[in-house]
C-alpha cells in the first residue's frame, strides 16, 4: 500500500515538475543575453547604446543586450582574462593598438559575408581606409565604429585671463604651432593653473603621445613595425621639447600630477571629440575645439580608432553578429556619430555631424573632424602590443625626471624594445 | 585467546573509536574539501599549465615540455624582479616586525584610554586594501598630502612614486602602516601572556628594563615572533595590489616584484604558460623560506609547546 502511495505521489510530482522543466528549457533556449564590453561608462554613451539595444529588442524580443564597462587602464587585460576564464563577452570594443593581435589570432568572427547577407546593410559605404586595420586577407573582423581624430580643446577663459593668445587667434594669424601652443600654456601655468594635458597619458600610456610626436615626423616604430623609432633625430627633438615643457617651462603638468581639463583646471587638452561629452554643463567655461598645432612637418592629423568585434569564444555568435549589424547600420551609425565619428562615407559630412553634435559648430566639424579623418593616420599597433607597451613604458620612466639625458634614455628604449619588434 | 579474538564473537561496527574517528573526519571535511578544491587542484593545474603554451586569443593550448622552465633560466628580467622582491620583503619584515613590537610594548602599558590607542593602530587592518592604497596614492603624489605637509615645514618633497630611490620605500611604508596593527595585536597578546613573576624577580635582582626585555620578553614571545615572521614574509612575497595601484612596477622595473611580474606575463602579455611557471617558482620560494624558518625555531624559539 505504502509502495503504491509513493508511486502515485511520485507520478503526481513528475506531472507537475516535468512540464515546468520543459517549459523552463524552452524559455532558456529562447532567451539570449548578449554582453558587450566597453571602456566607457559615460552616462550619455550608455543611454545611447541602451536605446539602440531597446530598438533591437523590438524585432528580437528574446534578446537582451548588456553593456559592460571595464576600466580603461586595464581594458584589454580584463577582456583577455575573461576569455581565458571561459567567460568571454559576445561583443567587445577593441583598441586600435590591439587590433593586429585580435584580427590575426582568430579571436574574432569574420563579418563580411554575414553583414552582406543582412538586408539593407551597405558595407560598401564603410570606407576602405577606416577598415584597413580590421581586415585580414580582405575579410572584415571588426567594425570601426569610431574613427576619431585627436584634436585640441582649449579653455579660452583661462587663456585670455593669462593674457595669452587663444588657439583661434593663433590660427587666424597663421601661427597655430606647438611652439606657440606651449607658450600660451606656459602663460596659463604661470598664472597659477595648468597648461596642456595630453589626456590619458599619465606618463604611462605613452602611445597617447603619438598625437604630439608625429608633429616632428616621429613615430614609435617604422611602418613595417620592425625598426624602433624612439631614437630617431625627430623623436629626440620632439621629446626634448616635451621634456623642457614639463621640467623647465611648466607648460605641461608633470608626472604624478592629476589635472583634468574638463574641470576647468587646464588651458588645453589633446584628446578625441568623443570627450566633448565631459564638458561641464554646470558652471561651464568658454571653450573651443581646434585641430592639432602644426609641427616641424607642418600640419598633420592622428586618428584613434575603436573597433567592435564578435568574439568567436562567445556563447551567442550568430545573435551577436545580428546585433552588431543592427548596431552599425546606417541609421544607428548616424546616432552613434554624436560621440563617435562614423566610418560611413555617407555620414561623413557637415550636415549629419552637425545634427548629432550640437556642441560643435559646422566649422569645427569641417576643420577638426572631417579633415582630421580624411588626412589622419591611425596610432601605431603591433603584434604582442601589451609587452611592447610595457617595455617602452619602463624605458621611458627614466625620461620623466628633471635631469634626464633625453637621447640616452631614448637609445635605451630602443635597445630594450628592438628584440620584441623583430619577433 | 581473548574474547575479542573469538571467531564467534560479533563485534559491532560502530565502536566508540570508529564513531570518534568518523566525527573527526566529518569535522575536518569542509576544510579538507576546501583545501583540495581551492589549493591542491589549482596547484596541480598551474603545474600542468606551466608545461604548455596557452594562447588565449588564438585558443591554442600546446604541450611544450620544460620550455617555460628553460625560459625561466634565461629570462633577463628575472634577476631584477627577484631583487625587487627581496628588497620589498626585507624592508617590510624589518620595518613591520620592529614597529609592531615597539607598538606592542607601548600598548602594553596600563594607561587611561589605552584601548582607544590599540583600536586606532589596529584599524587599518580592517580597511579594504585597495581603498587604503588608493588613498595613499593620492597622498604620495607630487602635489599630494605628504608633500603638502612637508612644504609647511619648508621641505620640498620628492615625487615619491616616480623616483627609483623613493618608489620602493613608499610601497613598503604603505604596506607597513596597513598591516602593522595585526602583528602588534599578536605581540601584545604574547606580552600579556608572559608571567609577571619573572619581571618582579628581575626587578628585585636589579635588572635594567632593556635587560628584562632581552632576557625575559623576547624569549617568552619567541613563538609569536616565529609565527608573525612566517606570516609577514609569506605575505610580503605575495604583494600585488599595492604595486598595481601605486607604481605599476615602475619606475623602470624597480618595483616589479615576482607576483606583479607573473601577472604581467600571464594576464597582460597573454603568456599564461610562462606566468604559471613563475607562480611555481614563487611557490617554491615561499615553501623553502617557510621550511627554513620552521627549522630555525629550534634555535630561536623558547617555551614552545
Amino acid at each position: 500500500m505504502t509502495h503504491i502511495s509513493n508511486l502515485k505521489a511520485s507520478a503526481a510530482l513528475a506531472g507537475i515538475l516535468l512540464p515546468l522543466a520543459f517549459g523552463g528549457v524552452a524559455w532558456a533556449q529562447d532567451a539570449v543575453n548578449l554582453r558587450m564590453t566597453t571602456w566607457s561608462a559615460n552616462e550619455a554613451h550608455m543611454a545611447l547604446f541602451n536605446g539602440i539595444a531597446e530598438e533591437f529588442k523590438k524585432t528580437h524580443p528574446n534578446v537582451t543586450v548588456t553593456f559592460e564597462p571595464l576600466p580603461f587602464d586595464n581594458y584589454t587585460t580584463t577582456l583577455t582574462t575573461q576569455i581565458a576564464g571561459g567567460n568571454a563577452p559576445d561583443l567587445a570594443w577593441i583598441f586600435e593598438t590591439s587590433a593586429i593581435d585580435f584580427v590575426s589570432s582568430g579571436a574574432l568572427v569574420p563579418l563580411t559575408e554575414r553583414f552582406n547577407a543582412v538586408e539593407g546593410y551597405n558595407l560598401a559605404d564603410v570606407t576602405e581606409s577606416a577598415t584597413a586595420l580590421w581586415r585580414r586577407d580582405g575579410e572584415l573582423f571588426a567594425y570601426p565604429f569610431s574613427t576619431s581624430p585627436f584634436a585640441m580643446f582649449a579653455n579660452t577663459d583661462l587663456i585670455t585671463a593669462a593674457g595669452a593668445k587663444t588657439p583661434s587667434e593663433l590660427i587666424a594669424a597663421g601661427e597655430w604651432t606647438w611652439e606657440n601652443a606651449l607658450a600660451s600654456a606656459k602663460a596659463v601655468a604661470d598664472a597659477g593653473k595648468d597648461g596642456i594635458v595630453i589626456r590619458d597619458f599619465n606618463y604611462q600610456n605613452w602611445q597617447n603621445l603619438t598625437a604630439y610626436f608625429r608633429a616632428w615626423g616621429a613615430d614609435a616604430w617604422s611602418a613595417d613595425g620592425k625598426t624602433c623609432g624612439f631614437n630617431t633625430p625627430e623623436m629626440v627633438e620632439a621629446m626634448t621639447v616635451f621634456h623642457n615643457a614639463v621640467f623647465k617651462d611648466g607648460s605641461l603638468p608633470g608626472p604624478g600630477e592629476n589635472v583634468d581639463f574638463f574641470t576647468g583646471d587646464a588651458a588645453m587638452t589633446v584628446t578625441q571629440i568623443s570627450r566633448a561629452s565631459l564638458l561641464p554643463k554646470e558652471d561651464p567655461f568658454n571653450w573651443e575645439l581646434v585641430p592639432l598645432p602644426a609641427g616641424p612637418v607642418g600640419t598633420y592629423s592622428v586618428v584613434g580608432q575603436a573597433g567592435v568585434g564578435v568574439l568567436s569564444s562567445g556563447k551567442n555568435v550568430d545573435t551577436a553578429v545580428e546585433f552588431l549589424a543592427f548596431f552599425t547600420n546606417a541609421e544607428n551609425s548616424a546616432k552613434l556619430a554624436s560621440f563617435f565619428p562614423p566610418a560611413r562615407a555617407s555620414l561623413l559630412n557637415t550636415v549629419t555631424l552637425a545634427s548629432t553634435n550640437p556642441l560643435l559648430t559646422p566649422e569645427q566639424i569641417e576643420n577638426v573632424v572631417i579633415n582630421g579623418i580624411s588626412t589622419g593616420n591611425v596610432v601605431a599597433g603591433h603584434t604582442n602590443y601589451a609587452q611592447i607597451q610595457q617595455t617602452v613604458r619602463a624605458g621611458l620612466d627614466a625620461l620623466w625626471v628633471a635631469d634626464a639625458d633625453v637621447a640616452a634614455v631614448l637609445d635605451n628604449v630602443c635597445t630594450s624594445v628592438s628584440p620584441l619588434l623583430m619577433r | 585467546m581473548s574474547a575479542s579474538a573469538s571467531p564467534n564473537s560479533k563485534r559491532p561496527f560502530w565502536t566508540i573509536a570508529r564513531r570518534d574517528a568518523a566525527a573527526g573526519y566529518i569535522f575536518i571535511a569542509p576544510q579538507l574539501l576546501g583545501t583540495i578544491i581551492f589549493v591542491l587542484i589549482p596547484l596541480g593545474l598551474v603545474f600542468y599549465y606551466s608545461l604548455h603554451e596557452w594562447n588565449v586569443l588564438a585558443n591554442t593550448f600546446t604541450f611544450v615540455g620544460d620550455a617555460n622552465y628553460q625560459l625561466l633560466l634565461r629570462d633577463p628580467n628575472l634577476p631584477q624582479v627577484l631583487w625587487a622582491s627581496a628588497v620589498f620583503s626585507a624592508g617590510l619584515v624589518v620595518l613591520n616586525m620592529s614597529l609592531a613590537l615597539l607598538l606592542a610594548v607601548l600598548m602594553d602599558q596600563k594607561l587611561k584610554g589605552i584601548v582607544v590607542f590599540r583600536t586606532l593602530f589596529f584599524s587599518p587592518v580592517v580597511v579594504s586594501l585597495v581603498a587604503w592604497t588608493i588613498v595613499w596614492s593620492f597622498l604620495l603624489q607630487v602635489n599630494g598630502g605628504i608633500n603638502g605637509l612637508l612644504s609647511m615645514i619648508g621641505v620640498e618633497g620628492p615625487n615619491w612614486l616616480r623616483q627609483p630611490g623613493t618608489a620602493m620605500i613608499s610601497v613598503v611604508v604603505v604596506q607597513v602602516f596597513k598591516n602593522v596593527g595585526l602583528n602588534m595585536i599578536l605581540f601584545l597578546a604574547a606580552l600579556q601572556g608572559a608571567p609577571k613573576e619573572l619581571y618582579e624577580a628581575a626587578r628585585v635582582d636589579g635588572a635594567p628594563a632593556f635587560k628584562q626585555f632581552r632576557r625575559i620578553t623576547l624569549p617568552m614571545i619567541s613563538p609569536t615572533i616565529l609565527l608573525t615572521s612566517i606570516i609577514t614574509i609569506v605575505g610580503s612575497l605575495q604583494v600585488f595590489a599595492q604595486i598595481a595601484i601605486l607604481t605599476k612596477g615602475g619606475p623602470g622595473v624597480s618595483t616589479t616584484v615576482l607576483v606583479y611580474y607573473l601577472y604581467q606575463q600571464a594576464f597582460q602579455f597573454n603568456f599564461f604558460g610562462y606566468g604559471s611557471t613563475l607562480s611555481i617558482l614563487l611557490f617554491l620560494i615561499v615553501a623553502v623560506l617557510t621550511f627554513i624558518q620552521w627549522q630555525m625555531r629550534k634555535r630561536i624559539v623558547f617555551y614552545e609547546n
